[in-house]
Formats: C-alpha cells, sequence, structure tokens
C-alpha cells in the first residue's frame, strides 16, 4: 500500500507529511503532480503549502489541475483523501467537499497551537478518537475561516460532516477559542466517499520530538483503514 | 477559417467578481479602518477582483457566454462569490 503525497509547485508540507507517515508505519511517497497518481494508490494526501502561489485563491489553481481529476475518480472507487491546510482549500476549491476557506477574521497569517473537539469518530479521521475528544495541533494559515451558506452549514451539521471544532482546552466550543472565524468554528469536514479536510495540521503533531504533541497521529493513521 | 476569423470580432468582458453580501471581508475591513486613520469619513466599504478578458467571437453574447462560464469555473468561487459580466468590443 502506498499512499501518494501530491505534490504541487509551492507545496511546503509534502516532506513533512511522507516523514509523519513513515514514522507511523504508513508507507509513502511524493507524487509530483504532472506525473499523476501512481497506479498501486491505496491513499491520497494533498499537503500544506501555497500551491501556485496562492493566486487567485488559495488552492484554486491546484483544484483544476489535471491530478484532481484522477484524485476524483480514485476517491469515488474508495481511496482515501485528506486535504491537510492548503490540501484542504484545494479540496474545496475542487468540489471534493463543501464550503470555503477563506481569509481569516483577523486578515493575518496565524500559526499557533489550537484545540479541537472531534465532532464526529465514525470516520476513518477521526477514528482514532472518541466524539468529544479534545486533540492538540498546530495552525498555520492566513486563508482559514470555513464559510458556507446558513443552509448548508445546517446540512453539513445533519448529515454530521463536521469532523472537528476549533474549542478551548476544555472542549467549549466559543468565540474566543475560534482562531480564524470559521462559520461554527469548523475546523475540518467531510466530503463524500473518504474525503476529509482540515486546516491544522496532523503532520505536525506526530513526531514526539517536534511540537509537543502526538495528537496527530491519529488523523493520518485514517489511511490504515483502507 | 481565415474568411470565418475575419467575421469575429474582439470583445472585451469584464468580469467583476464580489464578496457575496454578508459574507466578512476582512481586508476590506483593514483597508476602511486605515482610510479612517486618514482622516476620511466613510460608512463602509467593499473590495472587488476584476478582470479584462479579451476574446474573438460572432457576438456580444457568445463572448458573455464565454465569460461567464469562465468566471463559474475559475475566477469566482459560487460558495462566497457573486459575479457580473459586462461586454464591450475592444
Amino acid at each position: 500500500m502506498t499512499v501518494a503525497v501530491v505534490q504541487f509547485g509551492g507545496s511546503n508540507c509534502d516532506r513533512d507529511a511522507v516523514r509523519a507517515l513513515s514514522h507511523l508505519g504508513i508507507d509513502a511517497e511524493r507524487v509530483w503532480h504532472e506525473d499523476g497518481l501512481p497506479e498501486d494508490v491505496t491513499g491520497i494526501m494533498l499537503p500544506g503549502g501555497f500551491s501556485y502561489g496562492d493566486y487567485l485563491r488559495a488552492g484554486a489553481m491546484a483544484a483544476r489541475s489535471p491530478i484532481l481529476s484522477e484524485v476524483r475518480e480514485a476517491a469515488a472507487d474508495g481511496v482515501p483523501v485528506l486535504g491537510v491546510c492548503n490540501g484542504a482549500q484545494v479540496g474545496c476549491e475542487s468540489g471534493l467537499t463543501d464550503g470555503a476557506f477563506t481569509t481569516n477574521e483577523s486578515a493575518r497569517f496565524q500559526c499557533e497551537r489550537v484545540f479541537l473537539r472531534v465532532e464526529n469518530a465514525d470516520t476513518p479521521w477521526t477514528a482514532a478518537y472518541d466524539e468529544g475528544d479534545v486533540i492538540a495541533l498546530p495552525i498555520a494559515h492566513g486563508e482559514g475561516r470555513f464559510e458556507v451558506s446558513e443552509e448548508r452549514y445546517d446540512q453539513l451539521v445533519e448529515e454530521n460532516r463536521v469532523l472537528f471544532r476549533y474549542c478551548d482546552a476544555d472542549g467549549n466550543v466559543t468565540d474566543d477559542a475560534n482562531p480564524n472565524g470559521s462559520r461554527g468554528n469548523v475546523a475540518g469536514i467531510c466530503g463524500d466517499y473518504g474525503v476529509g479536510v482540515l486546516m491544522p495540521h496532523p503532520e505536525r503533531a506526530c513526531l514526539p520530538d517536534l511540537n509537543g504533541s502526538t495528537d496527530g497521529a491519529g488523523v493520518l493513521r485514517g489511511f490504515e483503514h483502507a | 477559417m481565415t474568411a470565418h476569423h475575419e467575421l469575429m470580432t474582439t470583445y472585451t468582458a469584464t468580469v467583476t467578481v464580489r464578496l457575496k453580501r454578508g459574507v466578512l471581508d476582512p481586508e476590506a475591513e483593514t483597508t476602511k479602518r486605515a482610510l479612517e486613520r486618514l482622516g476620511f469619513e466613510l460608512e463602509s466599504l467593499r473590495s472587488a477582483d476584476q478582470f479584462e478578458v479579451d476574446v474573438d467571437a460572432d457576438s456580444a453574447g457568445e463572448a458573455e457566454d464565454r465569460a461567464d462560464e469562465m468566471a463559474q469555473r475559475l475566477l469566482a468561487n459560487p460558495t462566497i462569490h457573486d459575479y457580473d459580466v459586462e461586454v464591450a468590443e475592444a
């Protein structure tokens, strides 16, 4: 089994992702987007970074590159797809998931540690946790504010598609704990099939010697459920 | 083909992409505050992206249809944006 970490021009978390996955014993390799997906692909990760320099909108260009058609087909065949940070923006822009990640309420790039409450533990990306668990992950984004119309938001909640919400250390979902103004404090959602996206970086919270948290390992272990 | 081309006209389609009303625009808010710091009085400020696309087409309607599809497929994100298209001979 091989997880393909798709590298675009401007991706910068692709090596971290491969390192973190390898540390967890999950076979992973970087795949340059122009080379297409390997035939034996068993998982796909869209990593963080600034693909295409964030031109037009973060993720807009990568979402319309040819490899995303392959990603869409693989997803429909049951291959799990995880989008992190810029990969989450690509996921939304490509229609793999609903909504949009746009400019932070602060209008600033924010690099900090946040707490997340697990909202739905019945997905590959959250199966390692229990509903209501609080985990700590780093964020690093300027365009992470989750936006979607009120009607669509209600539908997402009803369909149980919210993976994580920003919360305080005790798991309270409050305005103060919302780092970027996301609707409903949403930090990550799932789409159809095995598609999940989130703005925080689980791959930066996997190695014991880095960042003081290994809480992100459970998200990446979603690839083991394939 | 050449003869056909001679019948075509070059149009400039101006695509304006705006955030939907009610969607927060933090950059516009920051710009508004900067104007206020400069001593200007204003009630609100909205920003928009504008694209000028030159296309050869048989008619203004055809040029507009093509620009409209460009907006739908790339220039605007329907989750957060509204857009309009205006066409004039280049």
